[in-house]
């Protein structure tokens, strides 16, 4: 039987997420015998190749790009996680969601103090994704079946949570996993 | 020069309260009143002569919404929006109140005259639409109406001349002068019988304050402000808690959207209410009293006030009470009927009581027993932690007992004609009877005084409201009930009411009832806990998906669980019942949420909306999104 696939994403996020998978060490060499990875940054595949039985989705939505993927992901897969602050509720980058898009925009690309930029004009490449009203958690644009909380979680919530939907078990992890106070 | 004068006139007032910090509502009210608004100037006034901060005095100033801390018109139209007014045209009320002043709502008129807000439910439903215009009240609003009464407002100013007609009762009674109708429909055995002045107070004072508590005991009353906590055992409770200074508080803070009743009974019964009161203070061992009177009854404030001094003067109030009985009267003129000397009353000790009438300034909240004590004492209207209970610790930290109007008028009945009498009505676990409200979609709007027990069906027979598609039972903390379900009973042990009942007819929207329950109580939130503050205007938010098309079946299941969390979580009895509205309909109307509820066949959440979500770049930027070329 082949190995169920896997996809990852880092959408408005830091790939702190994806740093923490990697923290699961020579587990890494366990996780590649339970599955293959499909569309991630980690094997740098750009494009679904199938479906896959879980995805991955580090960060919010901050741009119509983000929102691309996200909704390709669902597409894709079977389960979808939220993994990360910043998939579950905006986090850091969210701050900018009490700010009126305009100051954000004047900020980084005209008034901030180290910006060089003469005629005052906002970067308007067609290759540049336009940037969302506000940042949005995950499961405001789709549906979400788990969330994993954490800046970023540990790399044992994710192994954990993994192995037990790859499993077929529920998702029950210990309370130290997911506690952040 | 002004200033000068506004500044003695701020320090006179703080003066005539004694300088007392606990008085501070009536302070700000008084200074309100004088002024139109409360300035910072003069917080820092009131501050400085009650020797407390200025923030303690702006604290209270923002927490209720009769007090402004910014200029506001003379006169101060207030119109109800509570869902029944909202049903008979409030609407366009508002609208051509709106029109004709040329200002939107929240706002004053260009000249400084008139202002113009919206109010929570006043207590008319029964006549609804209703405005407030200052304390008084005017009811069967047309947009015809509204219009007249800005023109006659603008040209007399004075709010009074427009009442034209006065209401039934005492309604008319000269200091009360009110165009309000009692609409009593049903005048019961209890609440409306005949008063027999006096009766009730001599027959408690002849017993010992454990015999009276016993009698309230055997006539198994029960709280009619909705809780339902027996009442003799909170008597009993006050009487045994330590401390030589107790409390009777009179909750008539009746703010339950679609609850009127207390209006009715204050209007023609108040000497049963402040014989109960005083039999209440004479169980539980208590000199003082205090009727808590919502801000929007003001209008009763100057009647109650002569009714109080009549009963001084007829020795039923004040220093020893029935004094003359209690002693060998003095030899009276032959021919003179001395009718308060019967026999019985001689040998006790003397008992005295008086009571005051503390005004509220515009807070549902306060219609909670601890927020409002927190009120009486010049605070805000947060509720406190419960234990202790007021029975224990409540007024300055005195046992103090809090009953509803409806309750003492019931104690006073029980000892008028005993237990027995008061026993015949009602069932086993709820006896006697009660008081509904009845408004909404049905023909005889009104109050009913009824046995407990009696059947929803019943009820609506009575009011002629036989094609309701939805009752809201309890007010809008209460229950919504379904028509498969009219023949449950109106009882402590089914559906428990305070007496609110409203009538949903054909064509009424369910989600659109709750939703504007939970406008009311996202207002009315004292924000001092979480789960309420924030929960509520969660619970809005998420009705509103739902009312747009844009829910999903998972959204149900979100508010069940949030429901559940801001009732076990929240620390008073607003938050632990503000849920209702939504979490009765999910019950009781399952299928009304479950036809706007749709899943999206690939996962995407319909409330999701990119074209929005990009316009403002589209627009900052200059180029369109890539999505509008797919």
């Amino acid at each position: 039987m082949a190995k169920p696939k896997i996809a990852t994403t880092s959408l408005a996020g830091c790939f702190g997420c994806h740093m923490s998978l990697l923290d699961i060490d020579e587990r890494i060499l366990e996780l590649v015998e339970l599955v293959e990875f499909d569309k991630s940054p980690v094997d740098d595949i750009k494009n679904f190749t199938g479906r896959c039985a879980i995805g991955l989705v580090e960060g919010g939505c901050c741009n119509e790009h983000n929102v691309d993927v996200l909704r390709e992901f669902r597409r894709h897969c079977d389960i979808l996680i939220s993994v990360g602050d910043c998939a579950t509720m905006g986090g850091i980058p969210a701050l900018r969601n009490t700010v009126p898009l305009r100051e954000c925009l004047d900020e980084a690309f005209v008034n901030g103090p180290s910006v060089h930029n003469p005629d005052g004009k906002y970067p308007d490449d067609p290759e540049i994704p336009l940037i969302l009203d506000k940042v949005y958690p995950a499961h405001e644009v789709v549906k979400i079946d788990y969330f994993l909380p954490g800046c970023p979680p540990t790399a044992d919530t994710l192994w954990e949570a993994l192995v037990a939907l790859l499993n077929d078990k529920p998702v029950e992890l210990p309370y130290q996993l997911v506690k952040y106070d | 020069m002004a200033e000068i004068l506004e500044e003695a006139a701020i320090r006179e007032i703080c003066q005539a309260h004694d300088c007392n910090r606990a008085r501070l509502l009536d302070i700000a009210r008084a200074v309100h009143k004088k002024c139109g608004y409360i300035s910072g100037h003069a917080m820092n006034l009131i501050a400085d002569e009650l020797s407390t901060h200025r923030v303690e005095v702006e604290s209270l100033v923002s927490f209720y919404s009769f007090l402004s801390d910014k200029p506001r018109g003379r006169i101060v139209i207030r119109l109800c929006n509570d869902i029944i007014d909202q049903m008979n045209g409030a609407q366009l009320v508002g609208r051509a109140f709106s029109e004709e002043l040329g200002i939107d709502f929240g706002r004053t008129a260009s000249d400084g005259a008139i202002t113009l807000e919206h109010t929570a439910c006043i207590g008319m439903c029964d006549q609804a639409p209703a405005a407030l215009i200052n304390d008084v009240v005017v009811t069967n609003l047309s947009s015809d109406k509204a219009r007249e009464i800005v023109r006659e407002l603008r040209q007399h100013t004075d709010p009074q001349r427009l009442v034209k007609h006065l209401g039934d009762g005492n309604n008319a009674h000269e200091l009360v002068n009110s165009m309000v109708q009692n609409n009593v429909r049903l005048p019961g055995p209890s609440i409306f019988s005949p008063v027999n002045r006096g009766e009730a107070l001599r027959k408690a004072l002849v017993m010992s304050p454990a015999e009276v508590i016993r009698a309230i005991k055997t006539a198994r009353l029960r709280g009619r402000g909705g809780a339902g906590f027996p009442t003799g055992m909170k008597w009993e409770f006050a009487r045994a808690a330590p401390g030589d200074r107790k409390f009777v508080f009179c909750n008539a803070d009746e703010g339950e959207p679609g609850t009127f009743k207390d209006r009715a009974i204050l209007t023609e019964r108040a000497d049963r209410v402040f014989a109960g009161m005083t039999i209440a203070g004479y169980a539980i061992g208590a000199s003082e009293g205090i009727l808590y009177l919502r801000g929007e009854y003001a209008y009763l404030r100057p009647f109650l006030e002569h009714v109080l001094q009549k009963r001084r003067e007829d020795g039923l109030l004040g220093d020893d009470i029935f004094a003359a009985e209690r002693e060998p009267a003095p030899p009276k003129p032959a021919g003179e009927r001395d009718v308060h000397r019967r026999p019985g009353t001689a040998g006790r000790r003397p008992f005295s009581f008086d009571i005051r009438i503390q005004m509220g300034a515009g807070a549902y909240v306060c219609g909670e027993e601890t927020a409002l004590i927190n009120s009486c004492e010049g605070m805000r209207g947060d509720p406190r932690n419960r234990p202790p209970f007021p029975a224990q610790e409540g007024f300055l930290g005195c046992p103090t007992v809090v009953n509803n109007v409806e309750t003492l008028c019931c104690a006073a009945k029980i000892l008028e004609e005993g237990p027995a009498t008061f026993n015949q009505y009602g069932s086993e676990q709820s006896s006697g009877t009660k008081l509904l409200s009845i408004s909404g979609d049905c023909r005889r709007p009104g109050i009913y005084e009824v046995s407990f027990g009696i059947e929803l069906s019943e009820v609506l027979e009575m009011c002629g409201a036989r094609d309701a598609i939805a009752v809201q039972v309890g007010g809008a903390s209460g229950e919504m009930v379904a028509p498969d379900q009219y023949d449950r009973t109106i009882c402590f042990d089914d559906l428990c009411t305070g007496g609110a009942i409203m009538v949903f007819g054909p064509g009424r929207n369910v989600l659109e009832i709750a939703r504007s329950f939970m406008d009311f109580f996202v207002e009315e939130s004292c924000g001092y806990c979480t789960p309420c503050r924030v929960g509520n205007v969660l619970l809005r938010e998420r009705l509103e998906k739902i009312l747009d098309a844009k829910g999903e079946p998972a959204d149900l299941e979100y508010l069940e669980a949030l429901c559940r969390t801001i009732k076990t979580g929240s620390r008073c009895g607003l938050g632990q019942t503000s849920a209702n509205p939504v979490l009765t309909t999910l019950k009781n109307f399952r299928k009304v949420y479950e036809v706007m509820v749709q899943e999206d066949r690939e996962g995407l959440k319909r409330s999701f909306d990119l074209q929005r979500a990009v316009a403002e770049a589209e627009e900052l930027c200059g180029r369109e999104s890539i999505h509008n070329h797919v």
